[in-house]
């Protein structure tokens, strides 16, 4: 177990390189070192300016719709009998899922330094969603990269993001998902870097966009803490959140860090289970170190350092990685990661429905499928936190042609 | 004193540019890689760039994605890889062969483990486009004790700052990208890249390749003027894909361009 000054250097970091212990860092071609430092300055220097951060607040309150609501889901609660577990409401958000905060704050940036034009990749479609409605609201240019099979899952995100106004690319490199529509939205990056800026979607990349998507979603935690307090007169036992690149989830943790007594849990995919290698966790694989995307971290490579494949039935968590932070904190013993499978997931998504008329996205059914199976183990005075990252409305196409059904 | 060092030095004397190939080792077969490698040299080329096929080249353009993507489908490895650099040292000593790359097959193999391989295959330098100098602290010293250049990039990008602690980093030689952009892509501008080299040579006596949009005898002829190396890529293995059904053409028809573009440079 962490001490209490392990915790107090925990919610510190990373450290000035941009170091979450052995992991995190810059790991990037030479072209994009020069603007990762400049974002770096600008970041820092505009991260403690109240004028950004009162237009941050701002704008969550009146366009994102903060606060997001705390629900005691009494009924599910009450079925499982133990217990009592809270949902976040961050489907609630405007754009309905938690990452319009990062995208509201990263195109603050953008806005900030002058730069005509954001580019973004996307899994599920809902951070190209996102980042397509700041781009529309501040007239800039707006291009999204996005894997040929996660356009087929996630049509009706496509089209949205069309209507917004962006111009949705179709990656056909690789695995066609998520990883490599990050590859390309590096190469986009490195090719428009005078006139771009990048908007990555999860607290992953080269530093600072760990620390600074982390800080962005850390309202999601500020909140609920507060929310919890006032609710339920003490702090959750547990926080629960899904774990693809793994934003939702640092921005409901890191509020917490040096709060011992809450236990965290990441929920990873586990595709058709983590024994299958069909999966796209890996933390509770136990993945080894690797260095993707701009930084280092868990990573499913093979033995001669290839990124393998990953499989999910939620296109947002289908990744082979993880944000540098979750690596970390599961290092030093403050966090812990488990994995759901397709199945347990998609049970979730349905009983969640049916139990309290909330329709959860598939990622954030992983975090409320671990909260089912872990709450009946539980007391009924204990409660657990669930972070319901997204609503499922985007999904009901995949739900649908599981059961067959073609509209 | 390196290979790589020597070689420059020699070709300084004669007053010729070093020419510098980019192969992806593996590509489309293991096969034709080490008889490629003889032809290249055969053609007048004076280091060869072995690239390390990786999952995801992020800054690499289609070409190159795609060299990788043929390499990985015979499973080449990056232990594979230096075992054809130990089967080209069987009959070439003196060729210098760096191998390009991405940090990930290294990391996995481990840092010690890939510099005793390196040494004992008779590699000469590396370099891993996405481990910048910062990150390196570990890396270069490992490099160093096998006697293995560690040559950086520089872009266009770079601020003079950050060129002092490139230069006071790298070994060999340093490889000047001459665009923003993947490898493959757009033209370059010879009068621009001449006015960052000599801000650059400011800061160092380590040779300068410059690479990325050279394309042909005339922009490597153009480059040569400016630069102690050309180094060339896409086109060629753009003809390695042309010929991917005729593998046995191959290093013909690759060597058959870097002949002509070094009659180009030496004229």
């Amino acid at each position: 177990m962490p001490t209490k000054e392990d915790l107090a250097i925990a919610k510190q970091m990373p450290d000035a390189s941009g170091h979450f212990g052995q992991f995190g860092g810059r790991y990037v071609s030479e072209t994009l070192m020069a603007a990762l430092q400049q974002l770096e300055q600008t970041y820092e220097k505009l991260w403690r300016d109240p004028q950004f951060q009162a237009e941050f607040d701002r704008d969550l309150a009146h366009y994102v719709g903060r606060p997001s609501p705390l629900y005691h889901a009494e009924r599910l609660s009450r079925e499982l009998g133990g217990a009592q577990i809270y949902l976040k409401r961050e489907d609630l958000n405007h754009t309905g899922a938690h990452k319009v905060n990062n995208t509201i704050g990263q195109a603050l940036l953008a806005k900030f330094t002058g730069k005509p034009r954001v580019s973004a990749e996307t899994g599920a479609g809902q951070h190209g969603v996102a980042t397509a409605t700041v781009a529309a609201r501040l007239g800039l240019e707006c291009t999204v990269y996005m894997g040929e099979e996660d356009i087929r899952r996630q049509a009706l995100n496509v089209y949205r993001m069309k209507l917004l106004g962006a111009e949705v690319v179709s990656v056909t490199s690789g695995t066609r998902t998520l990883k490599d529509a990050m590859n390309e939205a590096m190469r986009d990056w490195v090719t428009n870097v005078d006139n771009t800026f990048y908007i990555i979607g999860t607290a992953a990349g080269p530093h600072p966009y760990p620390k600074l998507v982390r800080d962005f979603q850390s309202v999601i935690g500020r909140e609920a803490r507060e929310q919890c307090l006032a609710q339920a007169g003490k702090l959750p036992d547990v926080l629960m959140a899904c774990v693809g690149g793994g934003s939702n989830a640092i921005g409901l943790f890191h509020p917490f860090i040096e709060d011992a007594d809450v236990r965290m849990i990441g929920v990873e995919a586990g595709g058709y289970g983590i024994e299958t290698g069909q999966h796209a966790a890996p933390l509770s694989a136990g993945s080894r170190p690797g260095v993707l995307h701009g930084n280092r971290t868990s990573l499913m490579s093979d033995e001669g350092g290839q990124v393998i494949g990953t499989h999910s039935v939620s296109a947002g968590l289908d990744y082979p990685g993880v944000g540098p932070e979750h690596a970390y904190l599961k290092e030093i013993g403050r966090a812990e990661y488990t994995a759901i499978n397709d199945d347990e997931a998609l049970h979730a998504f349905r009983h969640l429905t049916l139990t309290e008329g909330i329709m959860p996205a598939l990622e954030s059914s992983h975090a409320v499928a671990e909260a089912m199976k872990l709450a009946p183990t539980m007391r009924k005075d204990q409660i657990i936190l669930v972070n319901l990252s997204g609503r499922g409305d985007k999904d009901i196409h995949t739900v649908a042609e599981i059961d067959g059904i073609n509209f | 004193m390196s290979r790589i060092t020597e070689c420059f030095n020699n070709l300084k004397s004669q007053g010729r540019k070093a020419l510098i190939p980019f192969v992806t080792a593996g590509d489309p077969d293991p096969k034709v890689t080490v008889p490629l490698m003889h032809a290249l040299v055969e053609s007048g080329v004076d280091i060869i760039e072995l690239g390390v096929p990786f999952s995801d080249p992020m800054a690499d353009g289609p070409v190159i994605q795609l060299a990788c993507e043929r390499a990985l489908l015979h499973g080449t490895r990056l232990v594979d890889v230096l075992d054809m650099v130990a089967e080209f040292r069987k009959t070439n000593q003196t060729t210098p062969v760096v191998l390009m790359g991405y940090l990930n097959p290294i990391e996995v193999m481990g840092y010690a483990a890939f510099a005793d391989k390196a040494k004992a295959v008779g590699l000469d330098g590396v370099l891993t486009v996405d481990l910048p100098p910062e990150e390196a602290c570990e890396f270069n010293p490992l490099m160093k004790a096998a006697g293995i250049d560690v040559i950086y990039l520089i872009a266009p990008t770079t601020e003079e700052s950050r060129v002092k602690q490139i230069c006071a980093a790298g070994s060999g030689y340093l490889y000047y990208v001459s665009v923003k952009g993947v490898t493959g892509s757009a033209a370059l501008d010879v009068g621009e890249v001449a006015e960052k080299l000599e801000m650059i040579r400011q800061h160092t006596d380590m040779p300068l390749g410059v690479g990325f949009g050279i394309r042909d005898d005339a922009s490597a002829r153009a480059i040569s003027a400016v630069a102690d190396g050309v180094i060339v890529g896409s086109v060629l293995v753009n003809k390695i894909a042309e010929l991917a059904g005729n593998q046995a053409q191959i290093p013909e028809a690759v060597a058959a361009i870097t002949a002509s573009m070094r009659q180009a440079m030496d004229k």
